[in-house]
């Protein structure tokens, strides 16, 4: 049995605070870049919408040989008619559809970024800490999943940001994060302590990184699915010759764009959530005695799994996607938070371990 | 395959003959397995299976905890019988419940075996032929090869053949007599192959998930420090086989405990207290005359005979207790099982003693490990750990009722026929035994005393035949899942001719079928071969020849 040790875990909350803090900047910087920006765009239209319009397509002149595509040898429909390439210029926007980083400077969203760094330095420090303080994974109550899921999403967010320019997505990813970390520090604080036997286990280790780390990829893919239901609301308007709001939109990506990159990390975190599910049945066979049982965590993570696999069918079958896809993206989410919320709190079954 | 596919810039894969005129019974079948069957009914389906699932969540049920519903029934006579009626206290084997898995199950066989069959014949097919106009495919580029390199239009077709294949491509070179020959190319197979593994191997996770049901059992049985048990149906506390359960298969294995441990932290100031460790010592036979085996038995860590295994589930304190009946006769000794209620082990103790004379004796009341008193005098424990161990009880005489031949709950003294002869109201009051004290109970009728005190744990065990093959399935799907989300099907053609002016013409697309956003990544790869091939300066095409991952990465 390691040795407890209080005061790692004492700098390790430490830790969490200040990244919280950290973050609590970051997120106005980047609703601050969301704003000028909106601003300088609508300014830039008024003055030289030519000019603008000729600037796009060479921000997009990758994705215009995609966009040639209108029929083949099938007979098939002109798709690409139909949705139109990923190219947000046809609706207005200035956003790449590629969600590569442009050669126009945001200094707000750069000194967001740096400080989102700066917060997962800290909080990563802290989460490290609260690890050798209880001498073992930092997964194993409430406080804990909150605090290093929070990273886990964080991390997830900064590697994407490495290869794709996902800043747009920056005021709800670090505003989510703050969140988790105030709730984790207000309602769920644990001081370190041992493991109850139940979760004394290598599966712990197996089975609940990968849970975190799908719920991370699905925090992304939810802020994009919400993004997207505006987004496409906003396209609708703007080709109906309504007025173009709200105006930070024009940041984000059109909402097919949104769809196919939430679909890519959807399906990720659908493969981790299967693993998370046949794992955890594996440690209920170790730990009860049998693999599964309809305990009421059992219960959810089924459904939260089963939501999801409607999400992919729904991306193939006629009249499902879009819209209606991005919804049960957002539900699958919403089932994430409540089988973590509600259901660890307030239901009862063997999955008590929440520490509170 | 009845699935309509519309993704993104893509055709339907494939389309289904139109119905002719639907005619009589044989055509509103058909049209109504075309319903069952489609895309839009799976996911319907799918969708209502997550939302029925829910309830089971918010009802107590049956076969997790049969006293919980009871207690709700009780509790809620009306809105209780109502939801009984409709199975919520046992959603998961509930009509309704099992009506949409099976549907769902006969919409995936009646989708996935005509794909299945599809993809057959895809695979015995050669690629498809070559598009009049490549230059509509989503991916299109060509090349001018000048005539300097002496590479011919057909030499080229047959370079684009070997590199293509190379590739992984199945590849068909098609008119190399004619002025503009080209060759077809598609990869990719293992994408749908995995789908249908994937569908297929859910099939299998159900079947296997039945046959557990059909041929398993569990059963609960309590062990005390030193007893052995004997896994026979007599054995057991509680028994619950699978529908076609065969006695007759139980294997002859024994256990004995021979010591229990416990560790609380006492380190961490909130979970004081807290269970840190549970370490059962036992002593196993794989049959009765074997040879014993020093084995460990911990949470997380069951003990497996075969494919029995014995999990470790609950634990409590047995004192032993010594009564001595009226007649001055030793009518019970030994160990009694007390139920903990709570983190300190405070515990419950029934005591039924049919042996005493002239009279029965019972006993109820209380066991506390670290008994203090508080201010109104009343015990409690402060600690899980037997620092202060203690028995609190309330004798009975009369009949115990044990002879009527009804079965009876161990842990429940059924006080209606009885006198009691100890208790807090009582002028005897009530019974406070230490370690190794002893009580002399009133008019004569015996006495009690507490010798010392003993662990006991609950351990349930169960054979679940059809486990290995649930995970084999379960992985199995997995595999498929990954190689139908991360394996690309895509299609290419390649077609050359020579200009009047000597140059040989190389023009190529590609195609992908479903979701593929690294087409442009594989249209860059295939040039950069090309350049290579024909010896061509890097910039004959466009100036980006990054990795092909990041190169127009859609
Ligand atoms: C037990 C219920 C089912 C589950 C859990 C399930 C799950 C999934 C998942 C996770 C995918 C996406 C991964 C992949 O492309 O392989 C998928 C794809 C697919 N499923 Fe199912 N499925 C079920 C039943 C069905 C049924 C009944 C049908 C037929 C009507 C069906 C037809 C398809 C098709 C055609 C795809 C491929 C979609 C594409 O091309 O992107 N599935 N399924």
């Amino acid at each position: 049995m390691p040795v407890i040790n209080q005061t790692l875990g004492q700098y390790s909350e430490l830790f969490m605070l200040l990244a919280a803090g950290t973050y609590t900047v970051a997120f106005i910087a980047f609703a601050w870049d969301l704003a000028k920006s909106s601003k300088t765009l609508q300014a830039v239209d008024r003055k030289a919408a030519e000019a603008a319009a000729a600037k796009v397509p060479v921000a997009v002149g990758a994705a215009g040989v995609s966009s040639n595509a209108t029929a083949s040898d099938d007979g098939r429909p002109a798709d690409a008619a139909v949705r139109p390439s990923s190219s947000n210029a046809a609706v207005g926007g200035t956003a790449d559809g590629d969600m590569r980083y442009t050669v126009k400077r945001r200094i707000p969203a750069r000194v967001a970024v740096a400080l989102t760094v700066l917060g997962a330095l800290i909080h990563g420090a802290g989460v490290v800490t609260r690890a050798f303080g209880a001498g073992r994974v930092p997964w194993g109550n409430m406080y804990e999943f909150l605090t290093t899921g929070a990273f886990a999403a964080i991390a997830v967010f900064l590697l994407v940001l490495l290869r794709r320019d996902l800043r747009f997505l920056g005021t709800f990813v670090v505003g989510l994060v703050v969140i988790m970390l105030v709730a984790a520090s207000v309602a769920y604080w644990t001081p370190v302590g041992h493991l109850v036997p139940a979760l004394q286990s290598y599966w712990l280790i197996i089975h609940v990184s990968i849970a975190v780390l799908s719920s991370a990829i699905f925090t992304l893919t939810f802020a994009m699915s919400a993004l997207q239901l505006v987004q496409a609301r906003r396209e609708k308007a703007l080709a109906s010759g309504g007025p173009d709001k709200p105006a930070f939109m024009r940041l984000v990506p059109s909402a097919l764009s949104l769809e196919d990159l939430s679909y890519r990390f959807n399906a990720i975190g659908f493969l981790g959530w299967t693993f998370t599910l046949i794992f955890g049945a594996i440690w209920a066979e170790k730990a009860w005695g049998r693999f599964w049982g309809w305990d009421t965590k059992e219960v959810w993570t089924f459904v939260i799994w089963v939501v999801y696999a409607g999400y992919l069918h729904a991306r193939a079958t006629r009249g499902w996607t879009g819209t209606r896809a991005a919804w049960l993206s957002i539900v699958g989410y919403l089932c994430v938070v409540f089988n973590f919320t509600i259901v660890n709190q307030f239901f009862n079954g063997l999955h008590s371990y929440s520490g509170l | 395959m009845t699935a309509q596919q519309t993704n993104p810039g893509q055709p339907p894969a494939s389309t289904h003959p139109v119905a002719e005129p639907a005619l009589g019974v044989k055509g509103m079948l058909r049209w109504a397995w075309r319903q069952v069957t489609s895309m839009r009914t799976a996911l319907f389906l799918l969708l209502l299976l997550a939302v029925a699932a829910v309830p089971g969540s918010l009802f107590p049920q049956r076969p997790v905890n049969a006293a919980a519903v009871t207690r709700y029934l009780k509790d809620n006579p009306d809105t209780g019988k109502f939801l009984d009626s409709l199975q919520m206290f046992d959603v998961y084997a509930s009509t309704w419940f099992s009506a949409i898995y099976l549907l769902l199950f006969i919409s995936l066989i009646g989708c996935v075996v005509p794909r299945a069959r599809a993809h057959y014949k895809a695979m015995r097919s050669r690629p498809p032929r070559t598009p009049r106009r490549l230059s509509r495919l989503p991916e299109y580029e060509t090349m001018e090869l000048p005539a300097a390199t002496g590479v011919s239009a057909r030499q080229a077709i047959t370079d684009a053949a070997a590199l293509l294949k190379k590739r992984g491509y199945r590849v068909d070179v098609r008119d190399t007599d004619d002025a503009m020959p080209s060759v077809g190319a598609e990869r990719g197979f293992l994408k749908e192959a995995g789908n249908l593994i994937f569908h297929l191997s859910l099939i299998g996770v159900l079947v296997c998930v039945g046959i557990g049901g059909l041929f398993g059992y569990r059963g609960q049985k309590i062990l005390i420090e030193g007893e052995t048990f004997v896994n026979t149906l007599v054995g057991y506390d509680a028994f619950t086989p699978g529908t076609n359960f065969d006695p007759a298969t139980l294997d002859p294995f024994a256990v004995t405990l021979d010591q229990f441990d416990v560790r609380f932290d006492r380190e961490s100031t909130r979970q004081f207290g807290q269970p840190i460790d549970f370490t059962a010592a036992l002593t196993t036979k794989e049959e009765p005359g074997g040879e014993g085996r020093q084995k460990i038995l911990k949470v997380n860590e069951p003990v497996y005979f075969g494919e029995t295994g014995i999990f470790l589930v609950g634990n409590g304190y047995a004192p032993i207790v010594t009564v001595r009946d009226g007649n001055g006769q030793t009518a019970f000794s030994g160990p009694v099982v007390s139920v903990p209620s709570d983190g300190v082990y405070t515990s419950s103790v029934t005591i039924k003693v049919p042996d005493a004379g002239p009279d029965q004796l019972g006993f109820v009341g209380f066991f506390l490990p670290s008994a203090i008193k508080n201010d109104q005098g009343v015990s409690y424990s402060f600690d899980p750990d037997p620092l202060n161990p203690q028995l609190n009880l309330n004798s009975y005489y009369g009949d115990l009722g044990l002879d009527t031949g009804q079965p009876q709950n161990v842990y429940v003294l059924d006080v209606k026929d009885l006198t009691q002869l100890n208790g807090r109201d009582l002028p005897a009051g009530g019974i406070t035994l230490g370690p190794g004290a002893t009580y002399t109970l009133p008019e004569g009728k015996g006495s009690i005393s507490f010798d010392g005190l003993k662990r006991y744990i609950g351990v349930d065990i169960r054979a679940t035949p059809g486990q290995g093959g649930v995970l084999a399935f379960s992985l199995l799907a997995v595999a498929g899942l990954m190689a139908s989300l991360y394996i690309s099907r895509r299609r290419v053609w390649v077609r050359t001719g020579t200009h009047p002016d000597g140059r040989t013409m190389v023009e190529y697309g590609l195609l992908a079928r479903g979701e593929d956003h690294r087409l442009a990544g594989e249209t860059a790869a295939l040039r950069e071969l090309f350049t290579k091939q024909w010896h061509l300066p890097d910039t004959s095409h466009a100036p980006d020849t990054a990795p092909a991952e990041t190169a127009k990465d859609r």
